[in-house]
């Protein structure tokens, strides 16, 4: 038995026989042209370009289907390789220049690059150049007239076993009964990482000689938890890992059975379970939870990377998509919290290097400042709300007369659309974040003129606390778990129920394992969560004593300091 | 001929998607567009419209480019590669 360690690339446990790729060495001789053969040659380069170019079409839609447009950049970034002057220009230049054959050129002009790569001090620079290779080894084996290597081989599951895989080989493993890979090559954010993650795909990278020490048909364990690999496991090993691989899919499969029950802890108290929605690609994911409806859609997504503001129509359509998909469960939509910097992007007049943009023009304060785009935004929302249950979220509201002057626009919005024709329903409500302490002290005026509220946890310990998480200086400083942090909260659920309102929590708090029994033990009536961390809350709530709990959190908040907090939490926890 | 020196403000440095936003940006204007990084007491030299001339910099959070623009609308280009470093290259 000999057990490597290499790196952690992407999580799970995989245990069957190696397949092992060989390395296609592609030996590459330099050829002299005669000079009336030049210009044939540098056709015969421009070709494979082309060619190359459709494989990244095809490799594009792939991705989109199976992955979905983030990932897809990954074939832009390709694309922009295949058109970089260093292939386009070096490559016909070298053929000219010293009348050689294109293949020669263009591993010339790819050395070249990949020794300034390689001289990299940081791993994640240092990582891209796969991405390089990737888009060579493309060219030179259409310039080869060459196939790469298939995985259709590989008859029964297998662990693949290669000196390094290129990103759009980890494309095809999974329908290619690959149970996992392991590498030679490779760190932990490679995008055959990455892709790996996303596909679920066990994976240990890094072990510098494995593709040496292991022979096809060698039975493997790869551990992408801990970034080990097996040769030749001992019956024991196997066992142990047997076991574990059962354990996780059992847990796999117990956490499938909570789809569409209800999120009832163990002594009938009822929560309701909604999901967090941060772009329209997640919509289907969400749909598959079959949860209690939207319980923040952030829209800023709507915002970035374009040259002016979403419209009406865009917006409308977006929402209504949603709103629709949601019916009868309700969707809380949140007006876009972007920062005063996204105003010049937009076309707009903005602050530009705010020295404090968390403090800054954010969220309500900019939407106030420019009340068009919030008229807009609330306009689109409410043509929604005809199709389904909506609800209004005004994000960074500190004062009650931000609600007040919202509330103005959204009733503008509101008799405009009727005057328009539009039959709008009778009330949709309009809520605010509390995430500035401002609206959490203040919160019983807040409460006589807003119709729900929503915690943004994620603010609130950032304000509470003075404490910026990017900056790295203080970031250990941020605790969810402060005695400060858990007053407040306590302070907001008991003020919120005395006025017969409903709280909510959204933000990284109700995704945390250890914190979601505080907030159960709180009295928090509806969590909204991120769609990855659904079911496993739920099982969580599902096992809870919301009596015991609340005897518990009545004990934490007479504790001092956030290290008696978690114990507590850790002994709940592993009850 | 114009040039200007930019701190590179985004968390993870000028890596892929960065550089192709800034080779993007340089491509859409005439001018030669040349971008150079000090290695420890080296200049590297790159061409602005080259993602991997971009990205063989591996300029980090932190770390200082000139930017040296040479055509007729130097002006403009200069511009629009400040906005991006400005807004950090939408990655933040």
């Amino acid at each position: 038995m000999i057990v490597i360690k290499g790196v952690p690339a992407s999580p799970g446990i995989a245990i069957g026989p190696a397949y092992v790729l060989e390395n296609e060495e592609i030996v590459i001789n330099r050829a002299d042209v005669p000079k009336q053969k030049v210009a044939g040659e540098v056709r015969r380069f421009k070709g494979a370009l082309e060619a190359t170019h459709r494989d990244l079409d095809a490799a594009e839609s792939k991705v989109l289907k199976m992955l979905g447009k983030e990932h897809a950049r990954l074939i832009d970034t390709h694309r922009l390789i295949l058109r970089d002057p260093l292939i386009t220009k070096d490559v016909p230049q070298r053929i000219r220049g010293e009348r050689v054959n294109a293949e020669f050129a263009l591993s010339e002009s790819l050395e070249v690059v990949n020794q300034a790569f390689e001289k990299m001090q940081d791993e994640f620079f240092r990582e891209r150049r796969h991405d390089l290779f990737d888009v060579g080894k493309r060219l030179l084996s259409h310039l080869l007239k060459q196939d790469k290597k298939s995985l259709t081989d590989v008859k029964a599951p297998s662990i693949l076993v290669a000196r390094n895989l290129l990103p759009s080989d980890t494309l095809n493993l999974k329908e290619n009964n690959i149970l996992g890979f392991v590498t030679d090559l490779g760190g932990k954010t490679s995008h055959t990482a990455i892709l790996a993650q996303s596909m679920e795909i066990p994976a240990v990278v890094g072990l510098s000689d494995a593709s040496h020490r292991v022979k096809t048909g060698d039975t493997v364990i790869l551990d992408g938890d801990q970034g080990l690999v097996i040769i030749h496991p001992s019956p024991e090993a196997i066992e142990k890992y047997q076991a574990l691989h059962q354990r996780s899919l059992q847990e796999e499969e117990s956490l499938e059975r909570l789809r569409g029950v209800p999120a009832t802890t163990s002594d009938g108290h009822k929560v309701r379970m909604t999901v967090n929605l941060d772009a329209i690609e997640e919509l289907k994911a969400i749909m598959a939870l079959k949860g209690d409806g939207i319980g923040l859609f952030r829209t800023e997504y709507l915002y970035l990377n374009r040259p002016t503001a979403p419209g009406e129509e865009e917006q409308a359509k977006v929402y209504t998509q949603v709103v629709r998909s949601l019916d009868p469960n309700p969707v809380v939509i949140r007006t876009a919290d972007i920062g005063g910097d996204r105003l010049s992007q937009l076309g707009l007049e903005g602050p530009k290097n705010e020295a404090n943009p968390f403090m800054g023009l954010r969220g309500i304060r900019l939407f106030l400042r420019h009340s068009d785009l919030l008229k807009t935004q609330l306009r689109a929302i409410l043509r929604a709300s005809v199709h389904g249950k909506v609800q209004v979220l005004l994000p960074m509201v500190s004062s009650l007369r931000e609600l007040q002057s919202a509330r103005r626009i959204f009733q503008q919005a509101q008799v405009e659309l009727e005057a328009e024709g539009l039959e709008l329903p009778k009330k949709v409500p309009l809520g605010i974040m509390v995430e500035i302490p401002s609206a959490a002290i203040l919160l019983d005026a807040f409460l006589e003129e807003a119709d729900f509220i929503s915690i943004g946890t994620n603010d609130l310990i950032q304000y509470l606390l003075a404490v910026d998480r990017i900056n790295e200086e203080v970031a250990h400083l941020y605790d969810p778990y402060h005695p400060a942090v858990l007053r407040v909260l306590e302070g907001i659920v008991q003020a919120t129920h005395k006025h017969g309102k409903k709280v909510t929590v959204c933000g990284e708090m109700t995704s945390d394992p250890k914190a979601v029994p505080l907030l159960i033990g709180l009295g928090v009536d509806v969590l909204s969560v991120t769609p990855r961390m659904y079911l496993r809350v739920k099982q969580i709530v599902r096992s809870a004593n919301a009596e015991e709990l609340k005897g518990a959190v009545a004990k934490a908040l007479r504790m001092p300091d956030s290290d008696q907090i978690r114990r507590l939490l850790s002994e709940i926890e592993a009850r | 001929m114009i040039e200007k020196v930019f701190v590179v403000r985004n968390k993870l440095g000028l890596h892929a998607r960065p550089a192709s936003l800034f080779v993007q940006t340089a491509s859409r204007h005439r001018c030669k567009v040349t971008v150079s990084k000090d290695q420890s007491g080296e200049e590297i030299v790159v061409n602005g419209k080259s993602v991997m001339g971009i990205m063989m910099l591996a300029a980090a959070c932190g770390e200082q480019v000139k930017v040296i623009l040479d055509g007729a609308d130097e002006k403009d280009a200069l511009k629009r590669l400040e906005d991006l470093f400005v807004r950090k290259f939408d990655e933040e």
